[in-house]
């Protein structure tokens, strides 16, 4: 289920993001089911964060242009702690909808983590050494999922294991798992999207 | 084993478990409310079929309180889909909004309407669901999906957290309440000091605390990035729950052989009145470190500080005086709403202490500013002001509009401030 290679722009932010910054509280209202509400989840997506340090080193790099639903950042560099905060699924399910595949922080919140996994949204990394004051809003990166290290400009940085839930990701979200572990005892219906692929709906 | 341990191994049917262990576990409750209903009753349709039935109807506890009194559509919308699913799975506990039933702020309603029971599990699609650990039960926050999930097989796969121990000695004094207590840890510890960890609370210091009191301790561990908050029943639990509901329940209580990852002890006396400082709530300060800090407004709520016994503290400094910046009241639960209009202080409810004063009292129970919420909610930052609040976060926006700035503080402590004008430390007042 998960991508081999994940390619594309980076999006940095410091320690102790949020869920309030990733996806503040008044747009938690919109469905997440409806094609056309839920995309305004990706045009919040991390509106919440104070300019100064949207995109750093500079800051003032908006995560999604004005207008637009999707960002063109594909990956998100963070410090520690990044999701605490609100049990609230909105948050990864936001971001996965404005086109994240993949964060790297120093560490999470354990319960944004937990969703992440879960629901399937994205693969959540850990950095072996914080990534956040090596690499800047917009550089270019590569992530190998399978030897989990992140190559920029030539320069590899190790990420961790993913560990226990690995087996989660690649299942796909945490029914899938459930499914294979038999205590969900009827087959999926055919034709129904998992729930990671219709972002927390 | 721990408390945490305890309960964890119980309901994986295991005779034991040690942190770190994968184990699947049978839910006892599984709460959830307006932000978080409809997206869990979605992906359970979509995983479950249209026509599935939940996998306990007289487990599921349905709460409404997020954003209730706003004109916003949305909003409405969303308590429409709790109350069709209420409805058509019929499920004995959704207390429904506009009726007699509406409660208010789900982790105060819990344990009002006897859903929190030592030695059980409960889950629930919000973070503060670690409230209820102040029950000696294991008690946290999941997003919907996990939430869907325990709907359709009553259970969920947890990893065993280890426990971190805080041991308060002492008596609290009378200007002290649990709130500076946990301000305390969390300044000590930071927002991530307890993360993927259970924190249990013990000692005499917390042994003689009221249950709301304990519930506040509780409430912040997510604060400090905790899975669980917990504290061994006694007859102050056992009391409180008896008068609640019927149900049986089966304690776990401390044992020798339990492991403590860390053991942090405290002397209640060393400990002043404390607050966060924006933008954090582990930006610890006493009282006395920010007194004199200009402030645009105070607000006592949430489930952390809306509560009888914290508008009582409040009324305490409050009485007979007026406040010199905007004050809001807001009740956490329809029950504590009607307390606080029967229950006085020196003779005087608290009620009218509050209006007396000049405080702006809420029409109806509810999370309102807290989490900031739709822009016409009760008592929402919407411009660049600093406000000095009850609630549990302080994170940028929190409470409203990026700009705003937010301490967080002991109902003595806002009380205190309110009739101030300023920061100000409650010993004054008291
Ligand atoms: S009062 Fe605040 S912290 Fe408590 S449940 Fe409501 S929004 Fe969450």
């Amino acid at each position: 289920m998960m991508e081999t290679h994940i390619v594309g722009k980076a999006y940095v932010l410091g320690d102790n993001v949020d869920t309030d910054q990733i996806i503040p509280a008044r747009h938690l209202v919109y469905s997440l089911s409806d094609p056309e509400e839920k995309k305004r989840y990706g045009q919040y997506a991390l509106s919440g964060v104070p300019d100064a340090v949207a995109g750093l080193p500079g800051g003032r790099v908006p995560f999604i242009p004005e207008g637009e639903f999707r960002s063109p950042f594909k990956v998100i560099i963070a410090g520690k702690n990044f999701g605490c905060g609100s049990s609230r699924e909105h948050a990864p399910a936001c971001l996965q909808i404005a086109g994240v595949a993949a964060v790297i922080a120093e560490s999470y919140a354990r319960i944004f983590y937990r969703n992440v996994v879960d629901g399937g949204f994205f693969i959540p990394f850990e950095a072996a050494d914080s990534l956040v004051g090596k690499l800047c809003t917009g550089d270019e990166v590569t992530i190998d999922v399978a030897s989990k290290t992140v190559t920029h400009a030539g320069t590899i940085y190790a990420l961790r294991p993913l560990g226990d839930v690995e087996t989660i990701l690649e299942a796909g979200d945490v029914f899938a798992y459930a499914r294979q572990s038999g205590l969900i005892p009827t087959p999926q219906p055919v034709g129904t999207p998992t729930a990671g692929r219709t972002a927390g709906s | 084993m721990t408390l945490t341990e305890q309960v964890l191994a119980r309901h994986a049917k295991r005779a034991s478990v040690v942190p770190g262990d994968n184990i699947w576990v049978d839910v006892d409750v599984l709460m959830t409310h307006d932000v978080c209903g409809p997206g869990t009753i979605d992906i359970f349709k979509k995983q479950f079929g249209a026509e599935a039935r939940v996998w306990d109807p007289e487990k599921v506890v349905i709460i409404p309180d997020h954003y209730i009194f706003t004109a916003d559509a949305y909003a409405h919308r969303n308590v429409d889909i709790l109350r069709a699913f209420a409805g058509s799975q019929q499920l004995p506990y959704f207390y429904d909004v506009n009726t007699p039933r509406y409660k208010g702020v789900c982790h105060i309603a819990l344990p009002e309407e006897g859903h929190t029971r030592p030695g059980e599990v409960l889950f629930g699609t919000d973070s503060h669901t670690c409230t209820a650990g102040a029950f000696g039960e294991f008690a946290t926050g999941i997003g919907n999906t996990d939430a869907a999930l325990i709907m359709g097989i009553g259970k969920l796969w947890v990893k065993v957290p280890s426990t971190l121990r805080f041991v308060f000695e002492g008596t609290m004094p009378p200007y002290l309440m649990a709130k500076d207590l946990i301000l305390h840890i969390i300044g000590d510890i930071g927002v991530d000091g307890a993360t993927y960890r259970a924190m249990e609370f013990a000692g005499d210091g917390v042994m003689s605390l009221s249950m709301e009191e304990r519930m506040t301790l509780c409430n912040m561990v997510i604060e400090a990035g905790g899975k669980n908050g917990m504290i061994a029943p006694d007859e102050t639990t056992f009391a409180f729950v008896r008068s609640r509901t019927n149900k049986p329940f089966e304690p776990v209580f401390d044992r020798p052989d339990a492991h403590y990852e860390t053991e942090r002890r405290y002397r209640i006396a060393d400990i002043p009145p404390t607050v966060a400082k924006p933008h954090s709530p582990d930006n610890r300060a006493s009282v006395r470190e920010v007194a004199g800090t200009a402030i645009d407004r105070c607000y006592i709520g949430s489930c952390t500080g809306g509560k009888v016994s914290d508008f009582l503290a409040a009324a305490k400094v409050i009485r007979g005086k007026e406040v010199k910046v905007d004050t809001y009241i807001v009740p956490a639960t329809t029950e504590v709403m009607r307390e606080i209009s029967r229950s006085t202080y020196e003779g005087e409810t608290l009620l009218s202490i509050f209006q007396k004063a000049g405080c702006k009292i809420a029409e109806g129970a509810s999370c309102a500013a807290c989490l900031g919420g739709p822009s016409d909610t009760f008592g929402r930052l919407n411009k660049a002001e600093v406000c000095i609040s009850t609630t549990n976060r302080n994170f940028p926006g929190r409470m409203g509009s990026k700009q705003s700035a937010v301490y967080l503080a002991s109902p003595y402590t806002v009380a205190a401030s309110a009739v101030a004008g300023t920061i100000a430390d409650p010993r004054e007042f008291l």
